[in-house]
């Protein structure tokens, strides 16, 4: 309690003397932003505070896409802690599932941003990320090389003119990359159809670790794991340090580099703050299981979508729960096994 | 009012100097405006505006930032063979060494802030008013070992010049244990920063215990590079009484800071390409070229090779003794370990990513302009606070007569 009476006290006194020192800032200080300033850690918020802070939060919205939609702060349910399972067998490299989740979470759509990764392998050298492509049926794909084979792996081959460039600028890929959600990839798209002879495929999101290194390298506690196991981000919280990102071992972590682009129509309204709640420039996100839709009994988009199956979920607590019957029955592997993360996110073969 | 008469003499020290003492400061005035004007485009349109993208997520900024912290270090450190060897302006050394650290945290303060993505929320690194991540984030630590050490240099350094302007003998009592502490603070906030990178299990080419000894060695190297130059500069201006032989042994020690330097890099390198690892991948992203022809490795060659010639001259007594050979083997060492542990650590640590996407970052014209902007800050205060402090403590500006003062601590 101490604490909070510190804090606030001194930056209220600061922010005094911080407005006379610079009357015009002072006077683009709309209450909202000041109260913005002010705010506590989310962990610390009272509830009236924390209900405070969502109605703020709808009101910007409402300034920003017309609507104000809902936020709320839903909390872990008793007894669960989540846990995914994806089939490697299934997973046909469609990238519906990144697309669904683009459109639940709210993500940017300029510059894209996406949570979910997927990568093809060769079936001949297995998950080896030496030899991952994330840019598969897409001109920036790496290992679609036209010419130049010399030597295995990346390291020695030259690039085309056009994967330079969308080497040099990723964000440049997705106009070529869209995949109409209705139906597979064609050639005419920029893509191909998938999945192609002699690979699989391996989407990547956060693996929802146990031991998140991100959540250790924080230098502010933006980023935490909640009661039911969900690496969550506070977006009001997070200074942009991206200490995060260069701690993440899966890349599961996007930043915003610019002020994020999302249409008035396109916004999904119904929203958790820890969530898919529209975020700022210079903020970092990631998958949270769909926080907003799992807490209160549904699916992940991702699992929804998924046209084969691929996607499972569920309690990892309940002996009954299809993950765990996966876990028992299946042949499982997490990524980075050495790095002792401990992932709740369970790849399997079929 | 002895303090503001202290103010008002400073603030006429700086206006007054010569023709390139006015060319520098316009020089350094122009490319801080650059950047400021840069740094404005970064915050109306976002990080964006620099090529730092998912893939490679630390970039220019943090390179320079690394490098600084060495600066920052070596400085310091310096004061301990100036004790060692008595070498004769004892008390000029200190002064200056610590100016040069002040100057450089402040740069490294502004490289981290210039790279966050939301600068206006600094405040929640603070303890009390923030929520600083201890004791498990060492960037956290980071921030609080760099404030400690900005302090404590910053009150030496007044203390000194207080005294001395005031022509008043200082407390040995105080000041002595306050330059011994500043010795291990020195230490570390370089071993902090490089626990930084080292922590990271995710980034095989940091993720090396040898790195924080690497660290304080090209320290050794690149902090003492900048000051050998500056000794000579202000020899020539101001009169700074230090010997040749304060010099040479400064390179000499250089020389030893710098072998011990390749050496540990070389047991790297020999670990990287022996084993043959997946691993290997970053360390060829450093010497040979792994994608296109944009790549560290333009640079970390002609570094590698200087830090070498670098090391051959000052070995030699002969070439380090020699004003121009040892000059141009600070300009060496200074290239070298900037590359070294600028962008020679950022981009291989980061590059492939943890997936194996590989994306090759080079800064954007704003990241130069912002870089640029913060080290002509840095250089700025540095100029202003040595220009102020050398004629004040070798007794030019005095207040209250011309007593002689013993300038040893």
């Amino acid at each position: 309690m101490k604490k909070e009476i510190t804090r606030r006290d001194f930056l209220k006194k600061s922010a005094g003397v911080a407005a006379t020192l610079c009357l015009p800032a002072w006077a683009a200080c709309t209450q909202d932003n000041v109260e913005a300033f002010l705010r506590e850690h989310f962990l610390e918020l009272s509830p009236q505070q924390l209900t405070k802070v969502l109605r703020r939060l709808e009101k910007e919205n409402l300034k920003r896409f017309g609507k104000a939609g809902t936020i709320d702060a839903t909390p872990a349910m008793k007894g669960v802690v989540f846990g995914y399972g994806l089939d490697i067998s299934r997973c046909i490299g469609c990238r519906r599932c990144v697309h669904a989740c683009v459109k639940e979470n709210n993500q940017s759509r300029k510059p894209a941003i996406q949570w979910i990764n997927v990568i093809e392998f060769n079936k001949e050298s297995g998950i080896d990320f030496g030899e991952a492509d994330p840019y598969y049926c897409s001109p920036g794909s790496i290992h679609n090389k036209a010419a130049g084979e010399k030597g295995s792996g990346s390291s020695t081959q030259e690039l085309s003119k056009e994967q330079k460039a969308i080497l040099q600028n990723p964000e440049s890929q997705y106009p070529l990359y869209q995949i109409n959600a209705e139906k597979p990839k064609t050639e005419a798209a920029g893509g191909c159809k998938v999945p192609r002879a002699d690979h699989f495929y391996v989407p990547v999101a956060c693996q929802q670790c146990k031991d998140p290194p991100c959540v250790k390298v924080c230098p502010v506690k933006a980023t935490w794991m909640e009661p039911d196991g969900i690496v969550v981000i506070d977006y009001d919280w997070c200074i942009g340090c991206r200490y995060c990102m260069a701690a993440c071992p899966y890349g599961a972590r996007r930043f915003n580099w610019s002020e994020p682009e999302l249409a008035a129509e396109e916004f999904n309204p119904d929203t958790h703050y820890l969530g898919n709640r529209p975020r700022r420039r210079g903020v970092v996100e990631k998958c949270t299981f769909c926080i907003q839709r799992t807490r209160k009994g549904l699916y992940p988009a991702c699992v929804e979508i998924c046209p084969v199956g691929a996607r499972k979920f569920g309690n990892l607590l309940d002996p009954e729960s299809e993950i765990r019957y996966i876990m028992k029955h299946k042949r499982v592997l997490i990524l980075k096994n050495e790095l002792a993360t401990h992932p709740k996110f369970f790849y399997f073969y079929g | 009012m002895h303090f503001m008469s202290f103010v008002k003499t400073s603030f006429k020290l700086w206006f007054s100097g010569g023709r390139y003492y006015w060319a520098w400061i316009v020089f350094l005035g122009l490319l801080i405006v650059s950047g400021a004007f840069a740094y404005r485009d970064q915050l109306a349109d976002g990080l964006i505006v620099t090529n730092m993208r998912d893939p490679i997520s630390w970039g220019f900024y943090i390179g320079n930032f690394t490098f600084l912290v060495g600066v920052a270090a070596a400085a310091v450190i310096l004061v301990i063979p100036a004790y060692i060897y008595h070498w004769e302006p004892i008390k000029e050394v200190v002064l200056l060494g610590e100016l040069l650290a002040i100057s450089a945290i402040v740069m490294c303060f502004l490289f981290v802030t210039v790279d966050l993505g939301r600068p206006d929320r600094v405040l929640h690194l603070i303890p009390l008013i923030g929520s600083p991540n201890f004791p498990s984030s060492l960037l956290a630590w980071d921030v609080l070992v760099l404030n400690l050490y900005f302090i404590l240099n910053f009150f030496i350094v007044s203390y000194l010049l207080y005294n001395a302007f005031l022509g008043r003998e200082y407390n040995k009592a105080v000041l002595l244990p306050l330059v011994l502490l500043s010795i291990p603070a020195a230490v570390s906030i370089h071993t902090v920063t490089a626990f930084l990178y080292n922590g990271l299990p995710a980034r095989p080419f940091w993720n090396a215990s040898i790195l924080a000894p690497r660290f304080l060695a090209s320290a050794f190297c690149s902090g003492p590079a900048i000051l050998l130059i500056l000794f000579q500069i202000l020899r020539k201006t101001n009169g700074l009484k230090i010997k040749d032989a304060a010099l040479s042994k400064i390179a000499e020690l250089m020389a030893y800071a710098m072998f011990i330097n390749l050496f540990l890099f070389g047991a790297e390198i020999f670990k990287e390409y022996y084993s043959n690892t997946e691993h290997l991948v970053y360390t060829k992203v450093l010497f040979v070229s792994v994608l296109g022809k944009t790549s560290v490795h333009y640079f970390m060659w002609p570094a590698l090779i200087c830090s070498f010639l670098a090391f051959l001259l000052f070995l030699i007594p002969k070439t380090r003794r020699n004003i121009y050979t040892m000059n141009a083997g600070c300009l060496m060492i200074f290239f070298g370990v900037y590359t070294e542990k600028g962008l020679g650590l950022v981009i291989p640590g980061l590059t492939p990513d943890t997936l194996g996407e590989i994306y090759m970052y080079a800064p954007s014209l704003t990241e130069y302009r912002v870089a640029a902007g913060v080290f002509a800050v840095g250089f700025l205060i540095f100029t202003l606070m040595v220009k102020a402090a050398i004629s004040i403590s070798l007794g030019e500006t005095v207040m209250l007569g011309d007593q002689s003062r013993d300038s040893r601590i």
